[in-house]
């Protein structure tokens, strides 16, 4: 099957050379034959979609005006409210439970047009490296069915690998876009801190979840930035296009950055897995004739930022699932005598492992006589390796390094050592950290065929430069034109 | 145990064991952090300048009770439900 990127199929719809009903259905159809092998969606909405498809082939017949993205089906992960269906976050805590509004972005991606035909598996809460803490269901990866997806974004990655939708949005907190992305040999991009807005994605650390897109190619993921990118006065930290104005992603993307600089850790790329390390030698040696020049940069800092990530992640966590309780909504437990139990009770029963070491790591790191010790020196290494970055980008427009140390790991290979997974998220957890953007893209392949991917980081607010960055390089190459072959 | 009563969660006996040993590792690893000398670096909560924000004081429609409470597990009428907080005769 040809599966088109976005922006092909949105022009062929609103070209009138296929439907929204046509392009959506065949998303249904394709979800109802593998997907119960690949386990991307925990719910598919195929009323609502074919509906929605329908309204916006009629406009499109009556010549009426279209939105950005015409109806194609887009996937939503499920830790974004929608006024329709549920929003799980893949917890049983949540497993009923119906936002009352939608997400800004959800409200974004329907105002363009967009059709979301699901939401998608992710860790619990989005607490994971491998989706395989859903409390809900099992993704696998589309390229090894043994492997994992990567995580927390995992149901998105597998959703937009396997072609069972056009597009998906991710969050990331600590590399939970980029590292599924490259896992499933696709692009995901996390935005600066504050360009997308937060209102209605359900919180896990504050300071450093970011939402943004799991594409097919780079060109989609500028696309999607040009509809959910912006500031929004419902989230308190969404940024004002007065201090960062927001561009047209797709204007200049096939523009190449002359003289681009950029920057490589050597020591630290040296730490992944041999073919990573070669597959991003040989993507390095792409940029070479295309005029840029490579800078060694050091990042002093960054075999800290897992230390101090899991600090502070888990002390804003730790404070933001206090709202599982019992009482205002989700799952609460039938054996409470007393009004302690309900809390203590139903959270035991309902949140999963990981997510209940995470509460209990945040919560011993904010406690009295420990604050200083772990919360506030996390603080103060934070600074160390955001100014490292900031250093940094004085000397160089973009530094490269991998997502991750391997390619897509077995399905149970770390779920017994959980200081294991932590250590996997190396290369991704500096940018949350620092509040910066980062892209992953397809830039090869190990021996056993699982994709690899390169990590482009850029100073904040540069998502412009740096999808042009991650545009030069994809169009040298063609590994975001190969598809896992699900049948 | 005193950080999962502190976490409000009420674990069994084998969960206890199995978290005791893994947060252990984990805050073995993390003390990693006191290898640097931080003594003269503020602290960084948040990466852009925060600052509160206000909208103007104009009254806009809320939800409304019924779908506040439409999640609630336990409801009664337009109240969430819990058990009983204060102790008979308490006078509250």
């Amino acid at each position: 099957m040809e599966v088109l990127s976005l922006r092909a199929l949105r022009d062929n719809i609103a070209a009138g050379r296929t439907t929204s009903v046509e392009a959506v259905r065949m998303v249904l159809e394709r979800i109802g034959r593998i997907d119960t092998m690949v386990g991307a969606y925990i719910s598919v909405f195929e009323e609502q979609a074919l509906a929605r498809a329908a309204e916006i082939d009629g406009r499109i017949a009556a010549g009426l005006p279209v939105g950005a993205l015409a109806g194609a089906p887009v996937a939503v992960k499920d830790n974004m409210c929608t006024a329709f269906g549920a929003t799980t976050c893949a917890s049983r805590i949540l497993k009923n439970f119906q936002a009352p509004y939608d997400a800004t972005v959800v409200g974004r991606l329907s105002a363009a047009d967009a059709v979301i035909v699901g939401k998608t598996n992710m860790d619990e809460f989005a607490m994971g490296s491998s989706t395989e803490n859903s409390g809900l269901r099992r993704t696998v990866n589309p390229w090894d069915t043994g492997r994992v997806p990567g995580g927390s974004s995992g149901g998105s990655a597998a959703a937009v690998a396997a072609g069972l939708c056009a597009a998906a949005l991710g969050s990331d907190t600590g590399g939970s876009i980029r590292q599924p992305a490259a896992f499933c040999g696709v692009v995901g991009l996390k935005p600066t801190y504050g360009r997308v807005s937060r209102y209605g994605l359900v919180a896990y650390g504050s300071s450093l979840d970011q939402i943004g897109p799991l594409t097919r190619t780079v060109e989609d993921a500028a696309l999607l930035m040009n509809v959910i990118a912006g500031h929004d006065p419902s989230d308190s930290t969404s940024v004002c296009e007065s201090m960062a104005p927001v561009s047209d992603y797709l204007a200049d993307l096939d523009r190449p950055v002359e003289g681009l600089r950029i920057g490589v850790v050597s020591s630290l790329n040296a730490g992944a897995d041999p073919a990573v390390v070669k597959a991003l030698d040989e993507a390095l040696a792409v940029y070479r004739p295309l005029g840029a020049e490579l800078i060694e940069v050091e990042l002093p800092h960054f075999d800290y930022a897992i230390a101090a990530y899991y600090v502070i992640a888990t002390a804003e966590a730790s404070s933001n699932l206090a709202r599982y309780d019992g009482v205002h909504y989700g799952h609460r437990s039938k054996q409470a005598e007393d009004y302690v139990a309900v809390y203590s009770k139903s959270r035991a029963e309902a949140l999963g492992q990981e997510v209940k070491r995470r509460i209990m790591l945040g919560t011993y790191a904010l406690s009295s006589g420990y604050y200083d010790a772990y919360y506030l020196k996390a603080l103060k290494v934070r600074n160390l390796i955001r100014t490292d970055l900031v250093s940094a980008f004085e000397r160089c427009d973009c530094i490269i390094m991998p997502v991750a140390p391997t390619t897509a790991f077995n399905i149970g290979e770390k779920t017994d050592d959980p200081l294991q997974m932590y250590l996997s998220d190396i290369y991704t957890i500096s940018a949350n950290l620092a509040g910066i953007p980062g892209i992953s893209i397809p830039c090869g392949f190990d021996g056993r065929g699982m994709p690899i991917g390169m990590q482009i980081l850029s100073p904040a607010f540069s998502e412009d430069r740096l999808l042009r960055i991650a545009r030069m390089y994809e169009r040298q190459t063609q590994w975001h034109q190969r598809r896992p072959d699900m049948g | 145990m005193k950080v999962a009563k502190l976490s409000r969660l009420e674990l069994t006996e084998t969960e206890v064991d199995q978290f005791t040993g893994q947060l252990c590792a984990i805050l073995e690893y993390v003390e990693k952090m006191n290898e640097l000398d931080t003594a003269d670096v503020d602290p960084l909560a948040h990466c852009l300048p925060i600052r509160n924000v206000l909208r103007a004081d104009v009254p806009v429609e809320s939800l409304g009770t019924q779908r506040v409470l439409a999640n609630a597990p336990v409801r009664d009428e337009q109240f969430f439900r819990v058990p009983r907080i204060l102790d008979e005769g308490s006078g509250a």
